[in-house]
């Protein structure tokens, strides 16, 4: 499915490195399986010529990566950013994260990630290999063989309603410039909000009862790069690692959704790493919808530096008032 | 050796929860967990649920004992809710395993009484796997997939589920579902094992060995320099922990009603920054220590304290739901070599 070849970056990044313009990779690491890749660092030709992989299965975002990393050394890291990788990027920049200095960043065409439990769920499970040809990927498994199946068909959610093929973020492009996509992506949040009250209700009630707590969303969230989490802060008089009734866990994930209004880049990693599979962007989805609707398109990230309309007072922002009726409305 | 036909495995449950809670794993939509039996619920074929049966032994959150104030006088009720009788039906072989693991933590003295009671009010029937996929990896810690422990194991085939008591706890629920089981030789059960077997045997993580960890090896790999390496990417999150079969670190704290004081406990997680936080302030600072932890209780400090047991079944949730694809298997890879562990 993907354009762009591992070998193609594999050979950029060992450039970059032999002309010491960066001194370490961040990258996608193969695993056991087809799908089961890691984000790690490289540091020599060697390792990324054994290890690296672009494919399918590299959703991982590394923007957030870059807060820590960039601290360990005042030489360069590369990094390698997926369109949407590129929206984090700018708003973490925005929000002075990282030192920009420290980071050589090569935005890299994505023709959308698959989803390995859609996969699991069209062929079976027991797969023991997978690769792509053109518009199909070809599954091999335990107990029916080699099967085809269509790429589009197992795209990860996040992909299918892609916002942007466009990178807004680079030192260098690699692979052809992209263009923002006219997404279908609020479709679903549209059909939270056509049910009553006590639908949705029920259906936040279902999908949030199967939280385990185990913070994975937050961890992996761009937007979350408080150094120590109120959550996880005894000081808080907050903190709390237990499920200690269901209103409890729905109110951690709506003050998390609420931090991050505005900030949301609509990346998709909370849904992404789930291991519960809730699906958790339609809460943030919905804010920038209101967002929208409210103050007009905006979307975080798209240049460093923008002021998101929550932070940013004008003459022309709605009424407190207005927009509780229009939430009434919908 | 009993059995019954597919069609009358509905009775059977129906028998089961009239004299207990019946617990069967049920396919959702995102994937099978276990939900109480009634007329209508329908068994899942899924090789495991998301979440282990440790729940049912060790939830995530429990009410230990409240407290009640007044004046001077604290009155200490016990508010345990672990009395009820209840059956869970359809446990692989490696989460069988997984209670042994934890009956060790919990049953050594000082007895943990609200896991104690638990496991005595629970039959455990355990279900063979026929279908293995690419994440299992029990024969590494030498269990039988085709050949589950528990109170009775089950198996089952196209047309009918096999019964064999293997503890008396199990033998008094058989004799309850006499009626609507007979007796049968094990000749479609050997069949059954043997096709598994061999297809344990092509499984991608078929030749993975855990010889070169275990008791006495903590030198050997406490200070390898591809922990940090390893642990580079993990974010931190807990969710190897939660869904682990075996992991049973807990947190004890106490909640303020205004009446009085509710403790109670809940899973915690070594890959969590609070976690053993005492006075003075944390023993592990640094995600690399805590991941470390992680893995040496398994593959290490848990054999060294149990005869050589290991505290990981293979049963492969982790490998499926880490968000960064970081896990056991990866581990005993990088330090013990390719194959092995």
């Amino acid at each position: 499915m993907q354009k762009i070849t591992s070998e193609a970056l594999i050979n950029k990044a060992c450039e970059l490195l032999e002309n010491k313009t960066v001194n370490r990779v961040l990258g996608w690491k193969v695993g056991e399986f087809a799908y089961d890749i890691t984000p790690a660092l490289f540091t020599d030709c060697d390792s990324l010529k054994s290890d690296f992989v672009f494919g399918d299965f590299c959703g991982a975002n590394f923007s957030k990566y870059l807060v820590s990393e960039t601290r360990k050394s005042d030489e360069k890291v590369l990094v390698f950013l997926k369109p949407c990788d590129t929206y984090s990027f700018n708003q973490l920049l925005t929000e002075n994260r990282f030192n920009r200095e420290n980071v050589y960043a090569i935005g890299i065409p994505c023709e959308g990630m698959a989803d390995i439990s859609k996969i699991k769920a069209a062929v079976g499970d027991g797969i023991v290999g997978l690769s792509s040809e053109g518009d199909k990927i070809i599954v091999d498994t335990l107990y029916d063989g080699k099967q085809e199946i269509d790429a589009k068909s197992v795209m990860a959610e996040r992909c299918a309603v892609c916002k942007s093929k466009k990178c807004v973020a680079y030192d260098e492009l690699m692979g052809e410039e992209g263009e923002i996509v006219d997404s279908n992506r609020f479709d679903e949040v549209e059909k939270l909000e056509k049910m009553t009250e006590d639908e949705r209700y029920a259906f936040w009630q279902g999908e949030l009862s199967r939280c385990i707590r185990c913070n994975a969303c937050r961890d992996i969230c761009p937007a979350c790069t408080c150094e120590n989490c109120v959550f996880d802060n005894p000081e808080s008089s907050v903190q709390n690692k237990a499920i200690s009734d269901s209103f409890e866990e729905k109110m951690f994930h709506i003050i998390r959704a609420f931090h991050v209004a505005g900030r949301c880049t609509d990346c998709g990693e909370c849904s992404r790493v789930c291991p519960q599979n809730i699906p958790l962007h339609l809460l943030n989805r919905k804010f920038i919808k209101d967002i929208n609707d409210f103050y007009g398109e905006y979307q975080a990230g798209a240049e460093v530096g923008n002021r998101a309309p929550l932070v940013d007072y004008t003459l022309e922002d709605l009424e407190p008032g207005e927009a509780l009726e229009r939430g009434a409305e919908n | 050796m009993r059995k019954c036909s597919i069609n009358d495995l509905n009775s059977v449950f129906e028998k089961i929860s009239q004299s207990a809670v019946l617990y069967i794993p049920v396919d959702g939509e995102n994937g099978a967990d276990y939900k109480i039996w009634e007329k209508g619920v329908e068994l899942s074929n899924a090789l495991n649920t998301n979440k282990s049966p440790k729940n049912f032994f060790f939830p995530q959150s429990e009410d230990l004992v409240e407290f009640k104030t007044e004046g001077k006088d604290i009155e200490v009720i016990d508010i345990r809710d672990s009395k009820e009788d209840f059956v869970v039906f359809g446990v692989r072989a490696c989460d069988v395993k997984s209670f042994e693991v934890l009956d060790r933590v919990f049953l050594s003295e000082p007895v943990d009484s609200y896991y104690a009671d638990r496991r005595e009010h629970g039959v455990i029937i355990s279900m063979a796997c026929s279908r293995p996929v690419e994440t299992c990896f029990c024969q590494t810690f030498d269990i039988d997939a085709t050949n589950p422990l528990g109170d009775i194991a089950c198996w089952k085939t196209d047309d009918a589920v096999y019964f064999e008591a293997k503890t008396e706890k199990g033998q008094a629920l058989m004799d309850k579902i006499s009626d609507l089981t007979s007796e049968s030789d094990d000749k479609a059960v050997e069949e059954q094992k043997t096709k598994t077997t061999e297809i344990m045997k092509r499984l991608p993580l078929a030749d993975l060995k855990a010889d070169k960890f275990g008791a006495g090896k903590t030198e050997e790999f406490f200070n390898d320099p591809a922990w940090a390496e390893l642990s580079q990417s993990c974010l931190g999150c807990g969710t190897c922990t939660f869904v682990c079969p075996t992991c049973q670190c807990y947190d004890i704290k106490d909640y303020n009603t205004g009446k009085g004081v509710i403790r109670y406990r809940c899973w915690d997680s070594c890959m969590y920054s609070d976690f053993t936080r005492m006075a003075h302030g944390n023993s592990r600072n640094s995600q690399l220590e805590r991941f470390r932890q992680r893995f040496m209780h398994k593959l290490v400090y848990y054999p060294e304290n149990n005869e050589g047991l290991f505290s990981c079944v293979g049963c492969g949730r982790c490998l499926s739901k880490c968000p960064i694809s970081m896990n056991i298997v990866k581990v005993m890879k990088t330090l013990g070599g390719k194959n092995n562990g």
